[in-house]
């Protein structure tokens, strides 16, 4: 299962990245160099083993619906000053600067 | 005691200093104790930049739980360490703030990823630090500066304030001078939080108290998978001698076997960029740290990620999104998540034979040359004895063993889950050796 240029631009826009032209070609031989070395796992007979055992952990139950608050250093409007219905208001896009609310 | 920052000359292994920092009690074991904590750790009055810069200064509003728990116990907190970006690697080469140096030999790298919180115990700044593990990123650089490092159970220690890299791995770890001072900080850290869901509400035994138990009543295995044709024969000489030392003492030694170890590093490098591609999706620009603008929202996450993320974050970016993608997950990760539950059924299997301990090299070779190792595969070989305990969950220590070429090199002592008690009682033996 070769990755291809395609596969990688496609990734990278999944990914939220750009990956320039120029750096395609190294990408694509080092993701499937990489990967050779996964094709060890397709020889492993896994019938009926099931893949959501995590790491066998101990199990998590379930706690009661309420908990602690998130511990603030300082208050909340010193780091997040601006809020409206109840959310966050992050830094505005530029290219959205001229857009009516 | 103040944390000696002249002994960082030169080094790189630290990425912001607190000299003014206070214990938050009078008194407690550790009172005035300097402690690091590596930068993927929350800390209020030292950024949290995950050695990237898409982080670069940003300072968390609240702190780790283990940050606190440290600070309770009377513990300084100093500075914060170097580290590989986001803990993606094996060297600390990979931090936006350059490589960091082994005190050791300044030429090669500390390991990684806690490569920063190593060093600094290595050179001698703290006595304690605090470091993360993914795959061996406490362990391996440990091994690589000729001090003690650390992964406890997965569940053990609150991960509450640790930054997500893989979220099914990791795990905070220690990193100190000796096996007691590990088993000290280890047991201020411990225990259940209610801030983290997957930390286990188990009680936490005294550790210290392991030192005194006999030698004699420890059956030790020796996976033969740990001792490949290809290892390093100094670095299985020294291993054999602990061993035969620790035979000596009184212990059982026991040839074992955990048959599917070889494949822990393909399946580690699906699960871990698997996870890492959702748990870094969240640095787009919005809300932390970086902004670059673009044309649009999409051009702004891809212009801000492209230019904030390193080389490696952003190959193993990549790679776990394509083998999380369509076409590809039952080929690559259904099938790593399988396998990781055979690695897993291996040490059940070893353990319930009655089993106490397992006793393997922590790394095929000493600490190489900065620069040394370009092919990512070949770094990712580093992880080869230790990344098996984190797809396991399993607890396991790093301590010193001695030295090839002048080089330190670590020998692992991995235990059941939540048998802390057995793994620090081994490493106590070994230390004593």
């Amino acid at each position: 299962m070769a990755v291809t240029f395609d596969d990688v631009r496609h990734i990278a826009s999944l990914a939220r990245l750009s990956v320039s032209e120029e750096r395609l070609p190294a990408l694509v031989g080092e993701l499937n160099a990489i990967l050779a070395h996964m094709e060890a796992l397709q020889r492993v007979d896994v019938s009926g083993v099931p893949a959501d055992l995590a790491a066998g952990m101990t199990p998590m139950p379930l706690r009661a619906d309420g908990g602690e608050q998130l511990r603030l250093a300082w208050p909340r409007e010193e780091f997040a000053p601006d809020m409206r219905d109840g959310f966050y208001l992050v830094p505005r896009l530029a290219t959205h600067e001229d857009v009516d609310e | 005691m103040k944390a000696d920052f002249a002994r960082a000359a030169g080094l790189n292994i630290i990425l912001a200093e607190d000299p003014e920092a206070r214990p938050s009690v009078d008194h407690g074991p550790l009172h005035d104790i300097p402690v690091a904590i590596k930068d993927n750790i929350a800390t209020l009055r030292m950024p949290t930049s995950c050695g990237s810069r898409i982080l670069e200064g940003y300072i968390s509003p609240y702190e780790a739980t283990v940050v606190s728990r440290l600070r309770a116990a009377g513990a300084v907190i100093a500075c914060k360490t170097n580290m590989d970006e986001f803990a993606m690697g094996s060297s600390t080469e990979h931090s936006a703030f350059g490589p960091a140096r082994n005190p050791v030999d300044p030429t090669r790298v500390p390991g990684g990823s806690s490569g920063g919180s190593a060093a600094a115990v290595a050179a001698g700044v703290v006595p304690i630090a605090l470091g993360s593990e993914t795959g061996g990123s406490v362990r391996q650089p440990a091994a690589f500066c000729g001090v003690v490092g650390v992964k406890p159970t997965y569940g053990r220690v609150s991960r509450f304030g640790l930054v997500a890299f893989a979220s099914s791995l990791d795990q905070v770890g220690v990193l100190a001078r000796t096996v007691d001072d590990s088993a000290l900080a280890m047991q201020i850290i411990a225990g259940r939080d209610p801030m983290d869901a997957t930390s286990a509400d188990i009680p936490v035994p005294e550790y210290r108290a392991a030192a005194a138990r006999p030698v004699s009543t420890l059956t030790i295995g020796r996976p033969r998978e740990y001792f490949p044709d290809a290892l390093d024969p100094a670095i299985r000489a020294r291993c054999d001698d602990v061993l035969a030392k620790l035979r000596d003492a009184g212990a059982t030694i026991r040839d074992v076997s955990l048959p599917h170890s070889g494949l822990a590093i393909p399946v580690y490098y699906i699960i871990a960029p698997a996870e890492a591609s959702s748990n870094l999706a969240r640095f787009d620009g919005v809300r932390y740290g970086l902004r670059v603008t673009g044309d649009g929202l999409t051009a702004m996450y891809e212009a801000t990620r492209s230019k904030g993320f390193g080389a490696e974050v952003t190959r193993r970016i990549l790679l776990g999104t394509y083998v999380l993608s369509a076409g590809y997950y039952d080929a690559y990760y259904k099938k790593a998540q399988q396998v990781r539950a055979l690695i897993t059924q291996d040490f059940h299997t070893v353990f319930n034979s009655g089993v106490d301990v397992l006793f393997t090299p922590t790394t095929p070779t000493p600490a190489f040359k900065i620069g040394a190792v370009s092919d990512p595969y070949e770094m990712y070989l580093n992880d080869i004895f230790t990344c098996t305990a984190n797809l396991a969950g399993n607890p396991a220590i790093s301590v010193p063993i001695g030295t090839v070429n002048g080089l330190p090199i670590g020998g692992q002592i991995i235990a059941p889950h939540f048998g802390e008690e057995a793994m620090f009682a081994a490493a106590y033996a070994v230390e004593r050796l």
